[in-house]
């Protein structure tokens, strides 16, 4: 049998022996390959450049700078190869969403390109500074696409570093990626530009689907926002407090929740983090020499216990000896929803004895990063509990509505 | 040089889970929960993105989708990867691929095919090229192979209603084998042997779905001098040979129309339309009329030297109908063209002062298109660009097959797939040992399988023949599980369904279930096997079994029941039967019969009616 098609890239689940071909007809096959296969070149690929798109630009609208990180929130394919190009510059970006060009100005900067997954403390930092010089070139607003699985994270983590800011920060992912036509990264990017110039807002935001329909989009705090579910378009959901606004395909917003304003303030970022804090899911039978282990070179602890904030006996002792050296342990629910309370029962109050900190209705990973950056400030015990037990960026809500 | 050449597409569903989640493979009835999505072109398709085609393409491409929960599951709302390929449905296009002794490939990779029609939730079509190059045998033709691939279904159109399409999710995803042959058939009735065989070959997987629907047919036809046209879709197996001969005759009469136009030296015409809504503002035709009084536009264009070919005298050249055709698939309800005028209220004044604003010769035509101004004029360009075609002759296309044997224009033939690597499942591993099993493990190929009914239930060579021509051979051996229903089964199949089909009834219509229980009412004596027919007839308006035995009032009689009708009818014949003795049973039987048709069985009526007469007799 003889089989003449485009050589394609091995697949990495591929077995090692087989050649994969682009037939004419578009469909990759997988061929074996041996000692008695001939295999000849017919021709070699020939490069087609990328068309480039010159943005056009009415100077009369607003300014937003879009500053990428890798993912393939915007991508395009090539069916030729079938290869998925991620769209990193402005001019791309518009080529995928058009509609952008009517509404704003863009520009656009790829701070870098990785995937979300491999986010740390250097790249929030990195993305922090990149952020606050785009606002303080009076930019309307600035929208960072970003893999979904990470994106509570960073906008946690941006939220504190920034501090105050005079335009919003908007942070959009795509749960479809942007080379299917049933992508949801269209509706939320051009949602996310739309927000930024609508509304008089002036947070770190996530930006995505509100629900299975493309029917309106959800702007969540970024200190409140969590993926809970590994797939769906609405994944992002905003845990003890509604979503702060929502915006439909023709842009009408509506503002659900109270946030800061627009100004004129400068931003003075403050990056500092100490990168030695850890988080701990408590679970029956979890053993105290692990967390003792686990402490070692570690600064602080965030615990997510049980119930109202609860753990075994052996770790309450794990605890009060980690408080007594100094470090900070945090202490906030795996049930997501809802506030620690420590007065309830015996173990709340023998944690408190002990020197937890009570992370009141914070998420887990809020109370992470938050542990993280107050002590890239101060190690003092007292003053870390001060600061930890304070709403700095809308991440503690004092009452909660039915 | 041959008449014509058709290939055909075979698409047959799997009655297995769905070939990328759990799901089971069925159509229901229920809708389930309603969501909204929107599908984009992606960017490399769109190439030079023009905002207004965007927009237009936008409008389309708004769709509603029911989600029935007990058939669809996150994977159809695209709101989850596929899961692993069904390892049943791959096995049986493996079983597929080696009855048609095609080159299975190595290692299996499945593709995106875009398609944003909506049809399918994700913009894309999941399809895999299984094997390549075998061969089919049909009354001593070899018909090539070219392809068998495993792909998902579509999801159901259930409604178009302005610009939203519903579709409902049952049928997306159930596994597809499709075949296709090399365009080797000559004969518009080998196209429906092809097809049969094909089918049979499939049936004898036991792991394809049957009844109306399940398996559908694109045919690829082209004559000397015309261009493949695909009629994409055809359910109905017995109209094969009518599309073909139909597409033959269409073709023909294009080419026709293009030997008459280079005649002429007709030149393309220009794609421009004039409003001559003022012209008719008075006019009594309903169409303008309406249109007209809604606030829309008359468009109208001239086709200089078309007189006669949009529709000549005898009929036979209808480029008119060919240009409303593309017409309507831009939302207008069709177009006037001067071929058909003066006629539908537009009297021949009315033809006289369009032709005088257009300036036209005798040679000249016109076309007119009345509807709300953003339809009309896009819609009278699409059917002057399809007038255009005609000078080159038979335009590729893809047209929709009707019941009545006929085919509309649907759209454009589509270029090679858009296809990119489905990167969410895996490559699938043909293993040699795995084909080898296979290959020797056939199921019974249709022709062993004539021979062992002929042998297993003792009907003729002829029945069996037909039996497992028409796919019902695999429900005949399980209804004849019981042996006692082999000879109605055999009479139901090879004769109830076809008349039932001489009166346009759809037997069809009825899925295995539902004929199970036909059957088995019968073995339990709710009816006899005479009223069966009636009861198929019944079901298939929609009734179920105890519906139809009600409502034919067929509920069986016991023997007091029936003895008391009888004696009912000897009393009013007192004297007849006094006089004749026990030899008035033979003339009373067939009044009897009128009343106990159905409820009782024939010879047990006969047996009954003998000793009430008897009884009578004695006093």
């Amino acid at each position: 049998m003889e089989y003449a098609g485009i050589l394609m890239p091995h697949h990495e689940f591929s077995h090692p022996d087989v050649i994969i071909i682009k037939l004419k007809s578009g469909y990759n096959v997988g061929i074996k390959v041996d000692e008695r296969s001939e295999l000849a070149l017919v021709s070699k690929a020939r490069e087609r450049p990328l068309k480039r798109r010159s943005a056009k630009e009415d100077s009369s609208l607003p300014t937003i700078s879009f500053l990428g990180t890798g993912g393939t929130i915007a991508s395009y394919v090539d069916y030729r190869t079938g290869a998925v190009h991620p769209a990193l510059k402005a001019e791309d970006l518009v080529a995928t969403v058009p509609e952008l060009s009517e509404i704003c100005r863009m520009r656009s900067k790829v701070v870098f390109s990785i995937f979300s997954e491999n986010m740390n403390v250097e790249t929030w930092q990195s993305l922090a500074t990149a952020i606050a010089d785009e606002l303080n070139d009076g930019v309307e607003g600035v929208i960072v696409p970003h893999g979904t699985d990470t994106l509570g994270f960073t906008s946690a983590a941006l939220s504190l570093m920034l501090g105050d800011i005079p335009r919003s920060v908007v942070l959009v992912g795509a749960q479809r990626s942007s080379d299917r036509p049933s992508s949801d990264s269209y509706i939320n990017l051009l949602s996310a530009a739309r927000f930024c110039i609508k509304a008089q807002a002036a947070e770190v935001f996530v930006l995505m689907h509100g629900e299975t329909s493309d029917s309106y989009v959800h702007v969540h705090r970024g200190t409140k926002v969590r993926k809970m579910h590994t797939s769906r378009r609405d994944a992002f959901q905003s845990i003890n407090e509604g979503p702060v606004a929502r915006m439909d395909l023709k842009g009408e917003l509506e503002m659900l929740g109270e946030c800061q304003v627009k100004s004129s303030v400068k931003v003075s970022p403050d990056v500092r983090m100490e990168k030695n804090v850890a988080l701990l899911q408590f679970y029956p039978g979890m053993g105290p020499e692990m967390v003792r282990r686990v402490m070692q070179d570690q600064k602080g602890l965030v615990v997510a216990g049980t119930g109202l904030g609860h753990v075994s006996k052996e770790i309450v002792q794990v605890i009060k000896e980690l408080v007594s050296q100094g470090k900070p342990v945090v202490m906030t629910s795996q049930c997501l929803g809802g506030r620690v309370n420590l007065n309830v029962y015996d173990t709340g109050r023998d944690l408190l004895s002990a020197g937890v900190i009570s992370g009141e209705d914070m998420l887990p990973e809020t109370a992470l990063l938050k542990l993280m950056w107050v002590l890239g400030r101060t190690d003092r015990l007292e003053q870390v509990e001060r600061m930890m037990s304070e709403n700095l960026r809308g991440e503690i809500a004092k009452r909660r509505e039915l | 040089m041959f008449e014509v050449t058709i290939g055909i597409e075979i698409h047959q569903q799997l009655d297995t889970c769905k070939l990328f989640c759990s799901c089971r493979s069925q159509l229901v009835d229920e809708e389930g929960a309603l969501f909204f999505r929107r599908l984009r072109p992606t960017q490399s398709e769109m190439g030079e993105v023009d905002r207004a085609v965007l927009a237009q393409a936008e409008r389309r491409m708004h769709f509603a989708y029911q989600a029935p929960s007990a058939v669809s599951c996150l994977v159809e709302k695209d709101e989850e990867p596929p899961h692993d390929a069904d390892e049943e449905a791959m096995q049986t296009v493996l079983i597929v691929s080696a009855m048609l002794d095609s080159k299975v490939m190595d290692e299996v990779h499945f593709m995106r095919k875009i398609v944003i029609d909506g049809s399918n939730t994700s913009g894309f079509q999941r399809t895999a090229l299984v094997a390549v190059d075998g061969a089919l045998e049909v009354n001593g033709h070899s018909i090539g192979i070219l392809s068998v691939c495993l792909e998902e279904d579509a999801a159901r159109k259930v409604e178009t209603k302005d610009r939203q399409v519903t579709y409902r999710l049952d049928r997306l995803g159930i596994p597809l084998i499709e075949i296709a042959t090399a365009p080797d058939m000559h004969d518009p009735e080998e196209v429906k042997e092809v097809a049969q065989r094909l089918g049979s070959i499939l049936r004898s997987t036991r792991k394809v779905k049957r009844g109306l629907g399940t398996i559908r047919e694109d045919l690829n036809v082209s004559i000397p001098g015309g261009a493949r046209v695909e009629i994409k879709g055809a359910q109905d197996l017995s109209l094969l040979p009518t599309y073909v001969r139909n597409e033959m005759e269409r073709q023909r009469s294009l080419i026709e129309i293009k030997q008459i136009l280079e005649k002429r030296s007709a030149s393309p015409v220009p794609i421009e339309a004039k409003d001559i809504s003022a012209l008719l503002q008075g006019s009594r035709s309903k169409v303008i009329h309406s249109a007209l009084s809604k606030g829309g536009k008359v468009f109208c264009a001239s086709l200089p030297s078309f007189v006669g070919t949009l529709r000549s005298a005898d009929g036979r050249l209808r480029l008119g109908s060919e240009m409303a055709q593309h017409a309507r698939s831009r939302g207008v309800a069709g177009i006037f063209h001067s071929d058909e005028l003066p006629a539908y209220g537009i009297t021949s004044e009315e033809v006289v002062s369009i032709r005088k604003f257009l300036g036209l010769g005798d040679m000249d035509a016109f076309a007119l298109c009345a509807d709300q101004a953003d339809r009309a004029e896009p819609a009278l360009l699409a059917a002057l660009s399809r007038a255009n075609q005609a000078l080159t002759g038979v335009p590729e296309e893809t047209r929709d097959p009707l019941p009545d044997g006929t085919s509309l224009y649907s759209r454009p033939l589509p270029g090679a797939g858009r296809m990119y690597p489905e990167t969410d499942v895996r490559p699938i591993l043909i293993e040699q040992d795995r084909l080898l099993r296979i290959k020797e493990n056939l199921p019974e190929l249709p022709e062993a399988r004539t021979l062992r009914l002929v042998r297993d239930y003792g009907i003729n060579e002829q029945q069996s023949r037909q039996l497992v021509r028409e796919g019902h051979d695999e429900l005949f051996e399980d209804i004849c599980k019981d042996a006692s229903l082999v000879a109605v089964a055999a009479r139901t199949f090879l004769s109830t369904y076809p008349e039932m089909q001489n009166e346009g009834v759809d037997p069809g219509s009825l899925d295995d279930v539902k004929i199970k229980e036909a059957f088995s009412a019968l073995t339990s004596g709710r009816f006899t096997k005479e009223a069966l027919p009636a009861v198929f007839r019944e079901m298939v308006k929609g009734a179920s079994v105890d519906q139809a035995v009600s409502s034919l009032g067929l509920e069986a009689m016991d023997q007091d029941e029936a003895s008391k009708i009888i004696d009912e009818l000897i009393g009013q014949r007192a004297d007849f039967v006094r006089e004749k003795g026990t030899g008035a049973v033979g003339p009373l039987m067939g009044v009897a019969m009128n009343e106990l048709r159905g409820k009782i069985d024939g010879k047990e009526a006969a047996d009954l009616l003998k000793k009430r007469v008897e009884a009578f007799l004695k006093g």
